[in-house]
């Protein structure tokens, strides 16, 4: 009998706000350490946190997002316990009251249906500091720089059943806090964590005892550490083993995951609500207000490209999966050919951009560029060979579209004069060629083409060159 | 008894306090006393009444997205008993 | 004009008009206590090279015009307060060489407002106490016995002030810090209404409890003083935005048919008959001024001392939690690995009562024990609140004794903790309500120990309870009587 996974996520997203949640130092990344500090984040004797209301609206614009409840009420309480990067020695979060409530996901799974994940919950909490393991032998240094950044962490039901599921999921989370703005969702710095709970069972029985598997800062460690905690766990199962419930450490060099017994004996966080803050209450009109300033969300920008550009599903969806992507997009397609403006963006830009390692915001082809050179295509000033070769330069080396075009002669030759003399002249020379044609290799036609493109640098318009040499190889024949 | 040897040994490695050996027992006897004038609220009934976590009937006051800190790292980290290349130090943290 | 018995307005008088400078004051203030600090421990440190620079700076301003009621005076703060530049021990092994970086609000306003700081008053361990014994740096002793207890926590503040070492202090006040020392030693102190007083740098012990307040020779005082520090502070999520208030105008305003409640339960077993006498006497006082006397219920009070202990210990446990070896506070020596450094920095840092209170609070809130204890505090919590929600519905004020014995010796209670905790058994309600409260002096044992009674009113009637205490005051001399150790020389 098969067993199934059972996975459910914790994500935690540092908001992307220009001051910590209880305090105003910036949360910017990178600097000395402990230079973005101050007596509240760093825990001084008498220091009060106050909160910032831009976490707030972001915790509630993630909310809407997932169609979840917005609680207008909520608490915040105190995690106690002990750890050097936690410097008052309690985080402050959201226990029994969160932000936000129940709400709902759309993923698309690989053979292309859908599925509705749960999500349990958000609630906005600090962030710790980060511990330095490897800067003094024998020694741990502390910097408080990340000790108060915002967090909002979104928990899903236990809802996905496979490591596929589970990458798409967070794949879609992570679009999503993008295209609202709330978090830079840059995995390797640490704005996107993810936790995942997995257990196995038999179809249809109870869920089973889960493992917790930490530090998951990407997709693909996210897929491996699922799969690999399928197989430990089977084996566990088979073996007539019981699985423990506990924290596992996913090791990326080695693609495994290993128990963190030092998170286990401290487990007793003795939650209360946090006397220095008080119930943080708010009315109708501050969701209005958020709601009024949400972007089109992703599954709504699908449907429309769909409805406004005529793209089938898959092009809508690889689209709009990033809203970068999408504005890009929406920028090359205005007077272009919609379904052609997709294959570009999809096809040559994504891939450049794939092969150059970059991500969209780093991309060195503004989109009016590819616009006009898509609109050169369009009005017949260019091939779309010559302006796949424009593309690439300007890609490597910058350039405006029409200086290039002008500059190096490539404007495509529609005069079908100069065509017709470019065909009589390769018709003249390849005698041997034109007999087979004509005594019934078709196939030879794309051997004509290519030679006389190649006699105009390319530059001939395909269509019409096509176009007169069967003219033309036909005439002879008769 | 609420307060045990066993009790106040965890109760303090929780609250990370040592206790030496010797302590237990005294510790525990004052803490089981404390305990005993704290359960007579067992008797008092609260069917029904609402918990009182804060005197004030407020809602959290909110700070605007400002940041406004400068870097004071020199004076805020004066008073650490170990510190080196602007970082606090503590003994190596196994995870 | 004796400097030393002046009052606030006095003093500020003979600021004005040149007769002494703010300079004199403070080196005046600091000659006395020069000479009886020594005996009374009252001061953990003294300041007094920044008191004459900040008495010098006081006098340019009044050089300058200024006029201020408090520019120039000096005062001395709980070493709860965070100073910087200045160590803020909370009276710690912990604190012991902890300079703070940035000054506690009601520093800065005090100092705003040209206040001298003398210096750091003693205290208890992190206000945990009622004694002053537990201090890291030894006990206050009671300028009116020297083998008593000044009570606490606000013990150095109610001290320095009996003894005339500052015409000023600061206190705080979580069970009755402010209210318990002043009536031990003789002065008037007032615990606001929570939200009042910012709590921003003043070293937290139970953050829905504490409240920052003023302890004086008068009423009238303590007006002027807390409008100085009261005020809505940004800083401070619990503090009120209704914060501010004018105290000091109101103080005369006639006595006729202020409705007085008296709580049975305040009169009990457990009441010195000569406390009580000396606060039944009092209260003729104020009907002989016009008020109305009620006797009232406030039938939860005795819960108080019970809730108290597992809601302040609860919080305490957490707040404390940042004192942990790492960032600022006392490490101890050769630790070998992190949970040696908490366990032993925390052993050695802290002192017994403080460890006792973290473990009970790490106790009542620790998996299985939260809804039997930690929850139901907080619904008797609401039970005592609702006593004086109905109790203020029909009365304006309420009076009672403040404590129920005076001061007793040093280390009589010092080995039973429950002892110790019901030294507070009439003060604690206040700061589980979060209403203001104050004590006078209201008269003397046969012994000649002051007696204190307590004032209690609803949310933000501050100035109500200042101005009957004021007017009390314009008819007794209790508030007048000084320790024979102010009196002497020096």
């Amino acid at each position: 009998m098969e067993w199934e996974v059972v996975i459910g996520l914790e994500v935690h997203a540092q908001l992307n706000t220009a001051s910590k949640i209880f305090c105003g130092c910036s949360t910017a990344f990178g600097a000395a350490p402990n230079t973005q500090t101050c007596p509240v984040c760093l825990a001084l004797p008498g220091a009060l946190p106050v909160l910032n209301a831009a976490a707030v609206d972001k915790a509630i614009a993630l909310g809407l997002a997932v169609n979840a409840q917005i609680n207008k009420r909520s608490v915040f309480a105190r995690k106690n316990y002990f750890y050097p990067d936690l410097p008052k020695g309690y985080q402050i979060s959201q226990y029994e009251l969160p932000i936000v409530g129940k709400g709902t996901l759309t993923i698309a799974l690989p053979d292309g249906r859908e599925k509705l994940v749960g999500i349990t919950r958000a609630h906005l909490e600090e962030d710790a500091g980060k511990s330095l393991h490897e800067a003094f032998s024998g020694q741990t240094g502390i910097d408080l720089n990340r000790a108060g950044t915002p967090l909002l962490e979104i928990v899903s039901e236990p809802d996905m059943r496979s490591p596929a599921e589970a990458v798409a999921y967070l794949k879609k989370l992570h679009a999503l806090v993008r295209y609202l703005d709330v978090c830079d969702g840059n995995m390797q710095e640490g704005s996107f964590r993810c936790d995942a709970n997995v257990s196995l069972r038999r179809p249809g029985a109870p869920f089973g005892t889960r493992a917790e598997v930490k530090n998951l800062n990407s997709f693909r460690f996210l897929e491996k550490a699922i799969e690999y905690e399928m197989e430990r766990q089977q084996d566990i199962l088979e073996s007539g083993g019981k699985i423990v419930q506990e924290t596992r450490l996913f090791d990326a060099n080695k693609g495994e995951t290993r128990s963190m017994r030092s998170k286990e004996e401290a487990n007793d966080y003795r939650y209360f609500p946090d006397p220095d803050l008080l119930p943080l209450v708010f009315d109708e009109a501050r969701i209005g207000a958020v709601r009024a300033a949400l972007p089109e969300l992703p599954d709504a920008k699908r449907d429309r490209f769909m409805q406004q550009y005529g793209l089938p599903a898959y092009d809508a969806g690889v689209l709009t999966a990033s809203r970068a992507v999408a504005d890009y997009y929406e920028t090359v397609a205005v007077g272009v050919d919609a379904k052609m403006a997709a294959n570009w963006v999809m096809g040559d830009l994504l891939g450049a951009l794939n092969k150059a390692g970059l991500e969209m915001e780093g991309c060195p082809v503004a989109a009016e560029k590819l616009r006009i050179l898509l609109q050169r295509i369009g009005d017949q000033t260019i091939s779309g060979k010559i302006a796949k070769d424009i593309f690439e330069l300007i890609f490597a080396e910058g350039g405006e579209v029409d200086a290039i075009i002008d500059s190096r002669g490539l404007r495509q030759i529609t005069d079908s004069g100069a065509i017709a003399g470019l065909i009589d002249e390769i018709i003249a020379a390849n005698p041997q060629q034109v007999a087979d044609y004509r005594g019934g290799k078709d196939k030879l036609l794309a051997f004509f083409v290519g030679q006389v493109m190649k006699a105009s640098k390319g530059k001939a318009n395909p269509d019409q060159v096509n176009a007169s040499l069967r003219e033309k190889l036909k005439a002879g024949s008769q | 008894m609420a307060f045990d040897a066993e009790a106040v040994i965890r109760t303090a490695h929780l609250a990370r306090i040592s206790l030496p050996a010797a302590e237990v027992a005294a510790v525990a006897e004052q803490l089981e006393r404390i305990m005993e004038m704290v359960e007579a609220l067992r008797n008092v009934p609260t069917e029904g009444v609402g918990s009182m976590a804060h005197p004030l009937d407020l809602e959290q006051p909110l700070r605007p997205d400002i940041a406004q800190n400068s870097d004071r790292r020199e004076a805020l980290m004066q008073n650490a008993p170990a510190a080196r290349d602007g970082l606090f130090l503590v003994p190596k943290v196994i995870e | 004009m004796d400097l030393s018995e002046a009052s606030l307005r006095e003093l500020r008088d003979a600021l004005r008009s040149r007769r002494v400078s703010a300079r004199e004051l403070a080196r005046f203030y600091l000659d006395r206590v020069a000479a009886h600090n020594p005996a009374l421990n009252a001061f953990i440190t003294i300041t007094e090279a920044e008191a004459l620079a900040a008495a010098t700076a006081a006098d340019g301003r009044l050089a300058a015009g200024e006029e201020g009621a408090l520019l120039g005076i000096p005062m001395a703060h709980k070493d709860i307060f965070c100073t910087e530049g200045v160590r803020t021990t909370c009276a710690s092994r912990m604190l012991e060489q902890f300079i703070a970086p940035y000054n506690a609000t009601v520093v800065e306003r005090l100092r705003a407002a040209g206040m001298v700081m003398l210096g750091k008053l003693n205290m208890d361990e992190f206000a945990m106490g009622s004694s002053n014994e537990t201090s890291h740096f030894g006990a206050v002793r009671n300028p009116w016995d020297l083998q008593r207890v000044p009570g606490g926590s606000s013990g150095g503040s109610a001290a320095a002030v009996a003894a005339r070492l500052v015409p000023a202090a600061t206190g705080t006040d979580t069970g009755g810090s402010i209210r318990q020392p002043a009536a031990l030693c003789g002065v008037t102190g007032i615990k606001p209404t929570y939200g009042r007083v910012s709590r921003y740098g003043m070293i937290a012990f139970a953050s829905s409890l504490d409240q920052g307040g003023p302890l004086a020779k008068t009423a009238e005082d303590c007006a002027l003083l807390l409008e100085a520090m009261a005020g809505h502070d940004p800083r401070d999520a619990t503090s009120h935005p209704e914060a501010a208030g004018t105290f000091a105008a109101t103080l005369d305003a006639p006595l006729k048919g202020l409705r007085v409640g008296v709580p049975e339960e305040f009169f009990g077993a457990g009441l010195d008959p000569e406390v009580a006498a000396a606060v039944e006497a009092g209260i003729r006082i104020l009907a002989a001024q016009g008020a109305v006397i009620k006797p009232i219920h406030l039938s939860n009070n005795a819960h108080a001392v019970s809730t108290y202990y597992v809601l302040a210990p609860a919080e305490a446990s957490s707040n404390l939690a940042r004192f942990d070896g790492v960032r600022y506070t006392y490490r101890a020596a050769g630790v070998e690995d992190l949970t040696d450094l908490y366990q032993r920095s925390r052993y050695e840092g802290f002192g017994a009562e403080v460890r006792r209170r973290i473990l009970i609070g790490t106790y009542v809130l620790s998996a299985g024990y939260y809804d039997a204890y930690y929850l139901k505090a907080q619904q008797v919590r609401s039970l005592i609140r609702e006593d004086f929600r109905q109790a203020f519905a029909e009365v304006d004020v309420i009076v009672g004794p403040t404590t129920p014995t005076a001061a007793f010796a040093l280390g009589d209670k010092a080995q039973d903790p429950v002892a110790m905790y019901l030294a507070d058994i009439y003060t604690i309600a206040v700061n589980l309500a979060g209403i203001p409260a104050m004590s006078i002096p209201c008269g003397f044992t046969a012994g000649g120990l002051p007696i204190g009674m307590q004032l209690m009113g609803n949310y933000f009637t501050d100035g109500l309870l200042l101005n009957v205490a004021h007017r009390f005051q314009q008819e007794t001399d209790w508030h007048r009587q000084r320790p024979a150790l102010a009196s002497a020389k020096g």
